[in-house]
C-alpha cells in the first residue's frame, strides 16, 4: 500500500469518452504539493468525471496521471492511495463511525494499537469524539460528512479528493464546513482536490482553481486572477459577472473597446481577441455599476438608462434588477434603493466593462 | 396560538364529528376496498385452514388402534411410525442444500449482471425464462434431456468424460436439479433487487480505502445483503421443501424423494385417510415455521438499516 508523497502531481491531456461523448478532453494540470485546488463548473462539465479518472474510479481514455515520477493512472483505486470524500458521503451503514475510520487502516494491515490511535485522533480531528460508536445513521448531514473527512484523512493520504461534499447540506453548516475543511488541509498539510460547482466555496477555499466547461479547461489560475481577469465571457459567468451585454464592436482604441448595445453605447475594456464590429458579450459585476443623478455625471461616459423593476433588500445593500428601454436587463448592488419603476441613470467604469468576443474558444 | 387551543380542546372533549374522529384512526370507507382480498382470504385459506386443522384431530379408527393417544393419534402416528417420520429428513435433505446452492448460486450471478456489458439482458432474461416452464414441463425436459439415453449423457461419453450414462434421474440428483431450476430464477431475482439497493459509491469509497474486491465484498457488500439473502433463502427453502410434482416425475418417490407432499397424497390418494393427510400437511407448515423462524432469529443479528441505495 502506498502513501508516498509526491511534489507534484501532473494531469496530462487527461480526457474521457463515453461512448463517442467527450465528457473530459485534454486536461492538463499540475498539481503542487499543499495546494488545494478546486475544480469548478456548472453540473455536467466534467468536474467528476476528472475526479474519478484521478482516483481511478473511471478509466482514462486519453493522457496520463503522473504523481512524482510514478505513473498511476495505470494502478487501480484501491493501489493509488489517494483518499476521496463522496457527495453522498458513502459511509459504510452497518459500522459504526469508529470502525468506518478504521477500514482503511484495516485494509493496510496497521497494527491494532496503532489503528485505534490514529482512529481516535482522527475522529478527535474532526471532533465526533461522543458519536464514535453510534452508526451513519444516527448522525446527521454535517457529522456524517465529518466521518467520510475523518475516513480519508486517517489514511494520510498523498492527495484527497472531494466530490462535492457540502452540497448535501444546509447553508449555514456549509459555511462552518468549508472552513472546518480549509483547516484540516492547512493543519495537515494536505493535497486537495475539490470539485464544486459553488463560486463562493472555490473562491473562499482554493488556493487555485479550474474553470471547467462541457470537458474543457477554461481557465486555471489563483481566486484573485479569475475574479478580475476572466478569461472569457463563460468564466466571468461563472465568476459573478451577472450582467453579460451582447452587442457589437464600433472601435477599439488601445485597451478600450466601444460596443454598441443597441440603445446606447458603452465603453469597455478588451478582455479578448477583438476585431472591430465583432459581435461581443460585455460582461459586467452587479457591485460595479452604479447609481448616478445624472448622465453628465456619468463615468468614462457609460451612461445607462433603465427602469428599475425590483428591488431586493440584502441587509448591507439592495440587489436591483432594471430594465432599460430595449429589455435589456441589468443586475445591481446598490447602498442606497432607487425608487421602483422611476427611470435612473446607471454608470460603470470603462475598465470594470469586460469586453469578450462572443465565440467561445 | 391556535395549537395550544386546539389540543386543549382535544385533551377536553373532541368536538369533531365521530366519522371524522374515526377516520382520524384511519377508519373511513376506503376499508371497503379490502372486502375482495377478505373474502377471498376467508373462503380460500382460512376456512380449509381450520378444517384440515380439525380433521386432523378426527383420527380413523385403525390409527387410534394402532398408535393410541386419542384425538392426537394422527400426531403421535406422524413422529412414531418411522415410515411417516422419516420422511421428514427426506425433505429436509433435499431441500435445505438445494434452498442454500439456489442463494449462494445466484449471489456472484447477480454480482457479474450488476454490472454493464454487451448481452446482459439477453443473459439475465435467460436466467429467468424458467420461470415461465411449469414443473411438469421441466421434469419432462429432465428426462428427456438428462436421462440415460438423453443428450446429457451421451455428450459426456461423446467427449470421453465418461464411459456409463450417469444416473441423472428417477432420484435425489433429479429433484435437486429440478427444483434449481425452477428455483434459481427466484433467488437471482431477489437476489438482484436486493442488491440494486446498495449505493454503489460504497464499494468505490472501499476501493478508494483501499480495499481489494474480496474485502469488499466480505465487509461491505454481504453484510449489507445478508438480510436479503436470509429472506431469498426462506422463499427458496420454502418452495423446495413443498416439492410436490418433481418428486413423483423425476425423483424416486418411494425411496430417496419420499417427500412430505408425496406422503399427504398417498394417505389421502391411496388409503383415503383425510384426516392424516391433513396431518401431514400441517405438520409440514409446522417443519417450515420452525425453519423461518430459525432463519429469522438470524437475521436480526444483522445490520439492517438503510444500504443507501435507491431500494
Amino acid at each position: 500500500m502506498s502513501t508516498s508523497t509526491f511534489e507534484a502531481l501532473e494531469l496530462r491531456g487527461v480526457g474521457r469518452t463515453f461512448g463517442g461523448h467527450e465528457a473530459l478532453k485534454g486536461l492538463d494540470l499540475t498539481v503542487r504539493r499543499g495546494e488545494f485546488i478546486a475544480l469548478l463548473g456548472p453540473s455536467g462539465c466534467g468536474k467528476s468525471t476528472a475526479l474519478n479518472c484521478i482516483a481511478g474510479l473511471l478509466p482514462l481514455t486519453h493522457g496520463e496521471i503522473v504523481a512524482g515520477d510514478r505513473r498511476v493512472d495505470t494502478l487501480p483505486p484501491e493501489k493509488r492511495g489517494f483518499g476521496m470524500v463522496f457527495q453522498s458521503y458513502a459511509l459504510f451503514p452497518h459500522l459504526t463511525v469508529e470502525r468506518n475510520v478504521a477500514f482503511g487502516l484495516q485494509m493496510q494491515g496497521v497494527p491494532r494499537h496503532e489503528q485505534k490511535q490514529r482512529v481516535k485522533d482522527a475522529i478527535a480531528m474532526v471532533k465526533l469524539e461522543e458519536h464514535a460508536t453510534k452508526l451513519p445513521g444516527q448522525l446527521s448531514g454535517g457529522q456524517q460528512q465529518r466521518v467520510a473527512i475523518a475516513r480519508a484523512i486517517v489514511l494520510e493520504p498523498s492527495l484527497v479528493l472531494m466530490d462535492e461534499p457540502l452540497s448535501n447540506l444546509d447553508a449555514k453548516l456549509r459555511l462552518d464546513m468549508r472552513a472546518e475543511i480549509r483547516r484540516l488541509h492547512q493543519s495537515l498539510g494536505l493535497t486537495t482536490i475539490y470539485v464544486t460547482h459553488d463560486q463562493e466555496e472555490a473562491l473562499s477555499m482554493a488556493d487555485r482553481l479550474v474553470v471547467l466547461r462541457d470537458g474543457r479547461t477554461q481557465q486555471i489560475g489563483t481566486p484573485a486572477e479569475l475574479y478580475d481577469h476572466p478569461a472569457n465571457w463563460h468564466v466571468a459567468d461563472f465568476m459573478g459577472y451577472r450582467n453579460l451585454l451582447d452587442g457589437t464592436v464600433t472601435q477599439i482604441a488601445g485597451d478600450t473597446a466601444t460596443v454598441n448595445l443597441g440603445s446606447f453605447e458603452l465603453h469597455g475594456h478588451v478582455a479578448g481577441p477583438l476585431a472591430a464590429s465583432a459581435r461581443v458579450r460585455v460582461a459586467i459585476r452587479p457591485d460595479d455599476v452604479v447609481v448616478t443623478a445624472s448622465a453628465a455625471d456619468a463615468i468614462d461616459g457609460n451612461a445607462i438608462k433603465a427602469t428599475p423593476s425590483v428591488v431586493e433588500y440584502h441587509g448591507r445593500e439592495f440587489s436591483v434588477t432594471a430594465l432599460t428601454d430595449d429589455g435589456l436587463r441589468l443586475n445591481v448592488k446598490a447602498a442606497t434603493a432607487p425608487v421602483q419603476g422611476e427611470p435612473a441613470t446607471f454608470t460603470v467604469r470603462a475598465e470594470r466593462a469586460l469586453v469578450f468576443p462572443e465565440e467561445l474558444a | 396560538m391556535t395549537a395550544v387551543t386546539m389540543t386543549r380542546a382535544g385533551a377536553e372533549r373532541s368536538s369533531a364529528s365521530l366519522k371524522h374522529r374515526l377516520a382520524e384512526r384511519g377508519i373511513d370507507s376506503s376499508l371497503l376496498l379490502l372486502l375482495p382480498a377478505l373474502l377471498f382470504s376467508l373462503v380460500l385459506f382460512v376456512y380449509p385452514f381450520a378444517y384440515g386443522l380439525g380433521l386432523s384431530f378426527q383420527p380413523s379408527g385403525a390409527i387410534q388402534q394402532e398408535f393410541g393417544g386419542g384425538f392426537f393419534a394422527n400426531y403421535v402416528a406422524f413422529f412414531k411410525d418411522p415410515f411417516i417420520f422419516d420422511s421428514v429428513w427426506l425433505t429436509l435433505r433435499l431441500a435445505l442444500p438445494t434452498a442454500l446452492i439456489n442463494v449462494v448460486g445466484a449471489v456472484p450471478v447477480a454480482l457479474v449482471l450488476r454490472r454493464k456489458f454487451r448481452g446482459k439482458r439477453l443473459l439475465s432474461s435467460i436466467l429467468v425464462l424458467p420461470i415461465t416452464l411449469g414443473t411438469v414441463l421441466t421434469a419432462q425436459g429432465l428426462l428427456i434431456f438428462a436421462g440415460r439415453q438423453g443428450w446429457l449423457n451421451r455428450a459426456l461419453m461423446g467427449i470421453g468424460l465418461i464411459d456409463q450414462p450417469i444416473q441423472f434421474v428417477n432420484n435425489y440428483l433429479g429433484v435437486m436439479l429440478s427444483l434449481i431450476i425452477s428455483g434459481f430464477p427466484f433467488a437471482f431475482l431477489l437476489v438482484s433487487s436486493y442488491l440494486s439497493g446498495i449505493d454503489p459509491s460504497l464499494d468505490a469509497a472501499g476501493r478508494t480505502l483501499g480495499a481489494g474486491w474480496w474485502n469488499r465484498f466480505r465487509r461491505i457488500t454481504l453484510p449489507l445483503l445478508a438480510p436479503g439473502l436470509a429472506t431469498t433463502f426462506i422463499l427458496t427453502f420454502v418452495l423446495a421443501f413443498s416439492v410436490f410434482p418433481s418428486a413423483r416425475l423425476v425423483g424416486n418417490p418411494n425411496g430417496s424423494t419420499r417427500v412430505l407432499a408425496l406422503m399427504a397424497y398417498r394417505s389421502f390418494g391411496e388409503q383415503n385417510d383425510y384426516t392424516m393427510a391433513s396431518t401431514i400437511a400441517v405438520m409440514m407448515g409446522a417443519c417450515e415455521l420452525v425453519f423461518i423462524a430459525l432463519v429469522l432469529a438470524w437475521r436480526s443479528s444483522f445490520y439492517k438499516g438503510s444500504t443507501g441505495g435507491k431500494g
